[in-house]
């Protein structure tokens, strides 16, 4: 899950972390309040959506020579036609793709002094399984691009689960970062916050790019992206009270109700699947025999009638969806439930499109035979391949 | 051969009085008498759990004295996710051998904090989020359907618990069967990867050929075939046919494992199919495939 910037930095704000005063707008109400609560003269004015690259982005509604979702202002006038400018129009970045996001939320910030932006993030590393610090003087661009020009320039450290940010850890850091003076001092309490915050909220990715250290020597978090682990969020209901669902699929909002791991895609075919593997390998099946599959969808192991019947109704609710596959190879999903599931959905909803169905595994027998003694209009398929070449088939014949 | 578990396999099950853990360990107990010795419970020790068969295993309140008392050497874990590393590590403290978390929905967290314990013990930890491990024949320990298997001469490892099951069915349409399957699981901090069961499978006599499933996210299948061309120079090496699943799959979404998810430009699944191939190993370009790919590199 991820939270706006705004709220990442209330958050880090709690941990002790610096960060610049700032006002989130979250309505044309809150604009005059939000410029008399800051100093100024000096005001950022940042577009609040959940994708990366905001400030080379551009305002669909806008000249093309207008400026980007981030903009700098030096008088209160100015941040206010700013606002005026960006709020309520769409945001296109490298990040959303052409259709954009619309910028529903904008923060006000109190400008800073930089002499210097660093990247730090926080994540956890696959290959040692420990959480690490990526470390970068290269801050304030894009870390994928410096990541391929300059490797040298980017330092991972793993931190030793059971120390922490030690001083030996901090070291390393302050050295990373080539921190002199203030900054230098300042670095270890910082680092330690930071991992302590991650930890602490069960965060996957804490992003702070840029770093600053300010003319006056001080490091300030200028911006922060964080992501939430999905499996560890029953157990932090502060961080769920900060999710934003406008910013999701109206499709996956649906599917997260029901539990059901889905993700939706451009293509035609809908896919009903157990296992995330399997999900998977059915989208590339589908692909490899000239179709593009409409989503990814795992109805996971324990599902129930009722869950196979949502899980059918969002995938017909997609109205890209020419025809439909369903993979079961049941290991603790028995292919019975699916069936009943699959023909209670169709009662429910009715069907439109082509519908071919693989069942494999546990109860495949009974599965099949409540399949065959329905009325629903089934084709029957042997295995995956089979299955991939009858839907795309269909689809094909149907066009 | 075989490798982890066979006939001499014994079982405790943590988190067996559940709806989940009863079931599976009456799978376990049909599949051709699976050693299942008991399960683990802090509040019901000393009580017992009846099957549906009607077939009774004790209770024990601990870990530790459930291998006191049966001479386990194995555990599987079916507890929820957020006592699941709980569970791992009373696991760990007992110096069992042979730990299997079934459990999806571990925070990774949690996992991290186990791996180090790992670091420090001598057991081996399989999963979290895996479908277990089968050796036909002789031993199921969690959940993957035994009527598909056949006992034989493939070894199967593979992060996609439902993957295995098609490569598992598709060896044994394929009348070469397997020596024994592994599930190692979805997330992104797991107890044991490829390279280690790799090595397994190369060390046991009776594994001919082996199956490598893997999925977009991490480099552990890059690392896995670093590991086989190292060994091939080393003139160790067995035929592998293998697949990577999420081709299709968008960057930076999570594909239903935790750990299935391409991000920052890295763990697309052709760089790993690449790597597979550089290394020798014949990638299925379709999961459907899996058996008849292995079959045409078998007959050459």
């Amino acid at each position: 899950m991820n939270i706006h910037e705004y709220q990442a930095k209330q958050l880090l704000k709690q941990f002790g972390a610096p960060v610049a005063a700032g006002e989130p707008i979250l309505s044309k109400d809150d604009v005059e309040a939000a410029i008399a609560a800051l100093p100024g003269p000096v005001y950022v004015v940042k577009s609040q959506i959940h994708a990366g690259g905001r400030g080379k982005g551009k305002f669909k509604e806008l000249p093309a020579d207008a400026a980007g979702g981030v903009r700098l202002a030096f008088s209160a006038d100015e941040a206010r036609s700013h606002i005026e400018e960006m709020f309520g129009n769409t945001l296109v970045t490298k990040q959303t793709g052409p259709a954009g996001k619309q910028v529903n939320r904008l923060y006000l910030e109190d400008g800073a002094d930089i002499e210097s932006e660093l990247y730090l993030s926080i994540l956890v590393n696959r290959e040692t399984g420990k959480v690490s610090f990526v470390a970068s003087t290269e801050g304030g661009m894009d870390i994928e691009a410096v990541a391929e020009d300059t490797p040298d320039k980017i330092h991972t450290i793993d931190v030793d689960v059971e120390t922490g940010v030690d001083a030996d850890t901090a070291a390393k850091l302050v050295a990373a970062f080539e921190l002199t003076d203030t900054a230098a001092d300042e670095g270890p309490a910082l680092f330690s916050l930071l991992y302590k915050a991650f930890v602490e909220k069960d965060m996957s990715l804490l992003e702070v790019n840029p770093l600053i250290v300010m003319k006056n020597g001080s490091l300030r978090v200028l911006d922060a992206k964080m992501s939430f682990d999905g499996n560890a969020l029953f157990r932090h209901d502060d961080v769920m009270a900060l999710r934003d669902t406008t910013e999701e699929d109206a499709k996956e909002i649906e599917a997260s109700k029901h539990d059901l791991a889905y993700v939706a895609l451009d293509g035609n075919i809908g896919c009903m699947v157990n296992g995330a593997g399997l999900a998977m390998a059915t989208m590339d099946i589908i692909k490899l025999y000239g179709e593009e599959p409409a989503n990814f969808l795992d109805v996971g192991g324990g599902a129930t009638t009722e869950k196979v019947t949502a899980a059918f109704k969002i995938i017909t609710a997609d109205p890209n969806v020419k025809g439909i596959l369903v993979n079961i190879f049941g290991g603790i999903m028995r292919c019975d439930v699916i069936a009943e599931g699959v023909v209670q959905a169709v009662k429910d909803v009715g069907l439109q499109v082509p519908l071919v169905v693989r069942l494999e595994g546990t109860k495949v027998a009974e599965g099949k035979a409540i399949i065959d003694n329905s009325d629903v209009d089934v084709v029957a398929a042997d295995d995956l391949d089979d299955a991939a070449q009858k839907i795309v088939s269909a689809i094909k014949g149907g066009a | 051969m075989s490798i982890l578990v066979d006939k001499n396999t014994k079982v405790l099950v943590q988190g067996m009085t559940g709806k989940t853990g009863t079931f599976h360990t009456e799978q376990a107990l049909a599949y051709h008498g699976t050693q299942m010795v008991g399960g683990i419970h802090p509040k019901k020790g000393g009580s017992k759990w009846t099957s549906a068969g009607g077939q009774e295993l004790p209770i024990f309140a601990s870990v530790a004295e459930g291998k006191e008392v049966t001479g386990a050497n194995s555990s599987v874990i079916y507890v929820p996710p957020a006592g699941a590393a709980a569970a791992i590590i009373e696991a760990i403290d007992a110096e069992i051998p042979l730990i299997t978390c079934i459990t999806e929905g571990v925070p990774v967290s949690d996992m991290v904090r186990v791996k180090a314990r790992l670091a420090k013990s001598n057991s081996r930890l399989i999963g979290p989020n895996c479908p277990g491990v089968l050796t036909p024949e002789q031993c199921k320990i969690g959940i993957m359907p035994g009527s598909i298997f056949s006992k034989g001469s493939v070894g199967v490892v593979s992060r996609s618990g439902t993957l295995t099951y098609e490569a598992v069915f598709q060896t044994t349409n394929a009348g070469l069967g397997q020596t024994t399957a592994v599930g190692i699981g979805g997330d992104p901090v797991k107890g044991t990867e490829f390279i280690d069961m790799l090595e397994m499978f190369l060390a046991d006599d009776e594994t001919k050929s082996i199956i490598m499933i893997g999925e977009i996210g991490g480099s552990a299948e890059e690392e896995a075939a670093q590991f086989i061309a190292d060994e091939a120079k080393k003139g160790r090496s067995k035929p592998i046919a293998g697949f990577i699943a999420g081709r299709t799959a968008p960057p930076g979404r999570t594909m239903g494992h935790a750990g299935a998810v391409i991000s920052g430009g890295k763990g697309g699944a052709d760089d790993k199919i690449a790597a597979m191939e550089a290394a020798g190993i014949a990638v299925s370009p379709s999961p459907a495939k899996l058996g008849e790919t292995l079959l045409k590199v078998l007959n050459g």
